[in-house]
């Protein structure tokens, strides 16, 4: 049996930590959002000023719920339903018109949903066991399974799975800590019950 | 552990629509990238690319209707004969991977026909999987990964066997994303060779039906591991790291050691820093001398194709005891020797190692060993 040890929850504006209230931010759009609980947290990371909206999101997310774990052996299970779409639609833009036609390697990097996963390795230094999954919603019974197959066969000590969501300003993270020791059990309707489902 | 078998594939690749019809082109050093105009702001570009009308005969001799996505199609003929052969039971996983899917919808505002999730569920429903599909986008690693997952997923238990399906197209959004990077090579890519200028990028479908049960010829995935490199979302790292603890962490899965491996089908995308640092890797590993071929050069790049389209070519290999060259190398071109291989060979071979490596730092090394 293993347990999740923290959970965090980002949705408008507003951000719980295990259940609780843990920060509010003015409703704003989402990179000024983005940038008022980056400022909150106190951190210096400059490279998060070039992350596009879904990487802000998943570094945010991670980095409340990784506190203190640096280096140590997580894998990262991330999934969502449109991965890049939000930064597709830029680069579309970029190469939409004949006229106007500038493809940006600076937002072209981030057209794969997995970069957020390569976002929080390099913060974290997690050389470690990842994936991104796509799917309509998230796939509870799935990655609890696989959670537990990658700490018990030893490819993983612990395991940080995130749901993501990100679309003009529509914003989602649901992430938990998946661990030997903890106070929930992992099972499906405590995982259901972070995930608001 | 539960031990897990491929059993059969099939690769859908501008150089033929059967995997026997593309280890016969590989194995008599054809290519598919030409030169080709995809997009007026582009220039010419080195890709390979399908023939329209024998794509259409495909589809039409298979029966795909026409109110699909070229894609969609092309997922559905590559697993097809796979499922005509053997269709999937109650504890049957579809697993589906691409980068991109049907991102060419995007340029006609067209959002909801690129939502990978959806093109998924079509594929899933046109085959009536009772169960829910996996379904990855994790790079250029995307089609190994998919085949290590699959494989896991049996081992615990969950399924009994799995399907696999990898695909990509070429398209003005991915090319002009890499020619934005300067990735992009200005003739046919000569992975790990000293004159090599870039990625060519090509598109296909692959598909692999997996499962438990043991043959005279199975080929076993004896290991399979996926280590982030941590250390930059566009550049290959300089130390390898990634892929290095991948190769070793599949070795000791398997509980073999470096001069077991016979054979290494590398990732190799005639980029000067992904190639250096394969090159890097390997030589960590201990796998300098080790014969080693990039199928990039047959094929170009093939996104979330390649890595399960190689590695399928290389179980070919293990089964006709033959090592397939790397396709445009003449002169080595990385700091540190790796044996890449300029010509086929005929030997015993009982394990290879396929690797793979891409954006966001991610890797996967997955072995397979004759049974």
């Amino acid at each position: 049996m293993h347990f999740i040890s923290n959970s965090i929850v980002i949705r408008q504006a507003t951000v719980s930590v295990n259940g609780a209230p843990y920060f509010k931010g003015q409703p704003s759009e989402f990179k000024d959002f983005a940038k008022e609980l980056y400022q909150h947290l106190g951190i210096t990371y400059p490279k998060f000023y070039k992350m596009d909206n879904l990487c802000k999101l998943a570094f945010l997310a991670s980095e409340i719920v990784l506190k203190d774990q640096d280096g140590e052996d997580i894998a990262l299970i991330f999934s969502s339903k449109e991965g890049s779409l939000d930064t597709d639609i830029q680069h579309q833009g970029h190469i939409q018109d004949e006229n106007s036609f500038y493809p940006s390697p600076a937002t072209f990097v981030y057209t794969l949903p997995n970069i957020c996963i390569g976002e929080v390795s390099i913060r974290h230094q997690l050389k470690t066991e990842s994936m991104f999954l796509l799917a309509e919603a998230y796939q509870t019974a799935y990655i609890q399974a696989y959670s537990d197959f990658l700490i018990e066969s030893g490819k993983a000590k612990k395991v940080l799975c995130g749901w993501l969501r990100m679309l003009k300003d529509d914003y989602v993270a649901q992430f938990y800590l998946v661990e030997k020791q903890g106070n929930i059990a992992h099972q499906i309707n405590n995982i259901e019950q972070i995930l608001n489902k | 552990m539960k031990k897990v078998y491929l059993q059969d594939s099939n690769i859908l690749s501008p150089l033929g629509f059967t995997t026997a019809a593309n280890f016969d082109a590989v194995f008599a050093g054809e290519t598919s990238i030409k030169e080709h105009s995809i997009h007026s702001k582009l220039g010419n570009s080195y890709v390979s690319i399908f023939d329209q009308d024998r794509l259409a005969n495909l589809f039409n001799q298979l029966g795909i209707s026409n109110d699909s996505s070229r894609i969609e199609k092309l997922a559905i003929a590559a697993l097809k004969p796979l499922i005509d052969k053997k269709a999937p039971g109650r504890k049957s996983l579809l697993v589906v991977t691409t980068t991109k899917g049907n991102i060419k919808a995007l340029a006609d505002s067209d959002e909801l026909n690129t939502y990978i999730p959806s093109l998924a569920k079509h594929i899933s429903n046109y085959f009536g999987f009772v169960t829910e599909p996996l379904t990855l986008s994790n790079a250029c690693v995307s089609g190994l990964m998919a085949l290590s997952l699959a494989k896991r997923y049996i081992q615990m238990g969950m399924f009994d066997d799995a399907y696999i399906v990898a695909f990509d197209e070429v398209s003005t959004f991915v090319q002009s994303g890499f020619q934005s990077f300067q990735a992009i090579s200005t003739e046919a890519c000569r992975p790990y060779d000293a004159l090599r200028k870039g990625v060519s990028l090509g598109e296909a479908a692959t598909a692999c039906y997996i499962s438990t049960e043991k043959n005279s010829d199975s080929i076993q995935i004896a290991a399979d591991s996926s280590i982030n490199d941590a250390n930059h979302i566009s550049g290959p790292s300089r130390t390898g790291e990634g892929l290095f603890l991948s190769i070793q962490k599949a070795m000791q899965e398997a509980d073999i050691s470096a001069d077991e491996i016979d054979y290494i089908v590398g990732h190799g995308t005639a980029t000067l820093y992904n190639d250096e640092m394969e090159a890097i890797a390997f030589n960590r590993a201990g796998l300098r001398n080790t014969p080693l071929a990039s199928y990039k050069g047959n094929y170009g790049h093939t996104l979330a194709a390649s890595g399960l389209l190689e590695c399928i070519l290389m179980a070919t290999c293990l089964r006709k005891d033959t090592l397939l060259a790397s396709k445009g190398f003449e002169t080595l071109g990385t700091s540190e020797y790796i044996n890449v291989l300029v010509n086929n060979m005929q030997a015993p071979i009982r394990t290879a190692l396929k690797t793979a490596s891409g954006f966001g730092g991610s890797n996967t090394a997955l072995l397979l060993m004759k049974s």
